[in-house]
């Protein structure tokens, strides 16, 4: 909680702003993460569902809708897409899934890249105001950081009540042993259906997030680059646990922020990243981290047995 | 259009369909080839023979990158499918350095400019002979793969790794050279496409999905499910771009979700995968 409000104790708007965009992130990996760790579902087009809400959301607000309608139509949209995502994504499984969400989120990027009728292109869709709930205005940037802080400790408790409930242990259940877990009478294309509908959802809401932060949405969010990036929160941070996308966002962000102060060239860092961390840390860095500890730590242990039965 | 995409996606089903490896550097590898020809052209060099120099030096990349990194990686497909994405992001961002953001025009050889006309119906000459490369291409691995040696070999490797190696086969040494055959094509495929094309940053992501939903089409590892698979999209891609341009893009993806839903294995796909 210290940590949480240690942005608004800076008072520069910079780190706010930083902390904001972890945050988001944050929520689009552990979105993903419900398939990628807990499902076994490697999803390369996540973006496609983010980009989703943004563009909803900002066309209806184009169109005039209030705040409200804005919100609950970007949300029954994103579900119908993911229902439509997952209904085809899932007639597969490991290397053709990955390949099917990928070519589905291209689909949507090229939509929002061509029609320009509907999404204005490449030029993107600029929305005039963020909402006002309850009355209070959200235009500083530290408003807006405890707004999506409060969200994303509600998404982070969800995500932990949703990995212990019967459903999420199924749902590992049918990651691990899935011809077991159909064998003891459960549905398993059900479980990861629902599973995906879950991950659409707070894909959503990050999407929301993202729209109402930059007040703007291009092409650009429904971008393979988008996809792999939110992946490699993901992976970086290590797969599975709760921790590790949060970890693996404020990473990514971190290093997109300060290397792009520094060189042009983020693209060929974020690869490099990618490349370094499935050859050294395939674990992720969370577990990556423990397990280095643990051999640190057993390494003094028999280093100091080593003295103690050379010393009697 | 059929001819280049199906130099783009026979690479991509070969490695695919026999290393059961999704490569993700493949449109990366074409844009590569590309650029490698327009640096070839500019020293003067024939087409064809920067075509083939594309094509080698991508053959010596793509088998680099097995050795060095996929190799180590063998059965682990999330993995793998990182590090061909990771590797596609680095090798963009390079020609992005190397190469500019400009577009790059490459003009098609003298011989074949000009059009043809058959039964009446006038075809462009330089995708005529792209469409007969790729025919010839095609006959080519066929004949590889189904009719000599090495290509049982490749095949026995595929099927049974272990009793492979048993038996002699220096099979790691085979995935290498399929690997660089399937890169090689890759580059042969993106400088040929110059002409028709031209070379710009962005090239890799828009082939990459194109491979992708040909080899979803055609069934993974099957030479004429790519053929076939190339045509149809090729087709469709042109007769889009006339007839509803806003959605081009978004049609071509029509007939792989039409696939999924009725056979996900693809045409000519064994195994669902």
């Amino acid at each position: 909680m210290a940590m949480a409000s240690l942005p608004l104790w800076l008072g520069s708007d910079y780190y706010i702003n930083i902390a904001s965009q972890i945050l988001i992130w944050a929520i689009f990996a552990l979105a993903l993460n419900v398939l990628v760790g807990w499902s076994g579902l490697v999803s390369l087009g996540h973006a496609g569902l983010f980009g989703m809400a943004c563009y909803t959301g900002a066309w209806l607000l184009e169109a005039g809708w209030g705040h409200f309608t804005a919100v609950l139509g970007a949300f029954a949209m994103t579900i119908l897409v993911s229902a439509i995502f997952g209904a085809l994504s899932l007639r597969t499984r490991g290397i053709g899934f990955i390949m099917i969400t990928l070519a589905i989120s291209q689909i949507l990027w090229g939509i929002a890249y061509r029609w320009i009728g509907l999404t204005n292109g490449d030029n993107g869709i600029i929305i005039s105001a963020r909402p006002t709930p309850f009355g209070i205005e959200m235009d500083t940037p530290g408003v807006f950081y405890i707004f999506t802080l409060m969200v994303f400790l509600l998404t982070m408790l969800i995500m932990a009540i949703f990995y212990q409930s019967p459903f999420g242990v199924s749902l590992r259940g049918t990651r691990d042993q899935s011809r077991r877990m159909s064998a003891l009478g459960f549905n398993v294309w059900l479980i990861r259906f629902s599973a995906v509908l879950f991950s659409g959802f707070f894909s959503g809401v990050a999407g929301l997030l993202f729209l109402y932060y930059h007040q703007y949405v291009s092409p650009h969010v429904l971008s393979l680059l988008n996809s792999a990036e939110v992946l490699l929160m993901v992976i970086s941070g290590g797969t599975g646990t709760l921790l590790g996308p949060v970890v693996g966002a404020g990473l990514v962000v971190v290093i997109k922020n300060v290397a792009s102060a520094y060189i042009e060239r983020w693209n060929m860092l974020l690869g490099v990243i990618f490349v370094a961390i499935v050859i050294f840390m395939p674990e992720g860095l969370v577990p990556g981290t423990q397990r280095l500890f643990r051999w640190v730590f057993a390494r003094i242990k028999s280093i100091g047995a080593a003295i103690k039965s050379e010393a009697s | 259009m059929g001819g280049l995409l199906f130099l783009l996606s026979a690479g991509f089903s070969l490695i695919f369909g026999l290393m059961r490896i999704p490569n993700l550097t493949h449109g990366a590898l074409f844009m590569l080839g590309a650029y490698f020809g327009v640096t070839f052209l500019r020293m003067g060099v024939n087409f064809w023979v920067a075509v083939i120099f594309a094509g080698i030096v991508l053959a010596i990349i793509g088998g680099a990158i097995e050795r060095l990194l996929l190799r180590r990686l063998a059965g682990q497909e999330l993995a793998q499918v990182l590090v061909t994405l990771g590797l596609a992001f680095i090798i963009a961002d390079a020609c992005l350095l190397i190469w500019t953001g400009d577009p790059i025009p490459l003009s098609a050889p003298e011989s074949l400019r000009g059009v043809e006309r058959f039964f009446g119906i006038v075809f462009p000459r330089y995708r005529l002979a792209v469409v007969v490369i790729a025919l010839i291409v095609a006959v080519g691995l066929w004949f590889l793969l189904e009719r000599t040696r090495l290509g049982a070999m490749i095949r026995a490797g595929v099927d049974d790794p272990e009793m492979a190696r048993v038996t002699g086969i220096p099979v790691s040494r085979l995935f290498t050279i399929v690997f660089a055959l399937g890169a090689a094509l890759a580059g042969v495929g993106g400088v040929l496409s110059g002409p028709i094309l031209s070379v710009y940053p962005g090239l890799d992501a828009e082939m990459l999905p194109l491979a992708l939903i040909i080899v979803i089409l055609g069934g993974a590892g099957s030479l004429p499910g790519a053929l076939l698979g190339s045509f149809v999209i090729g087709f469709i891609y042109n007769f889009g771009q006339a007839f509803f341009p806003d959605l081009a893009y978004v049609v071509l993806f029509l007939p792989m979700l039409l696939m999924l839903v009725l056979r996900p294995q693809g045409l000519f796909g064994k195994h669902p995968s």
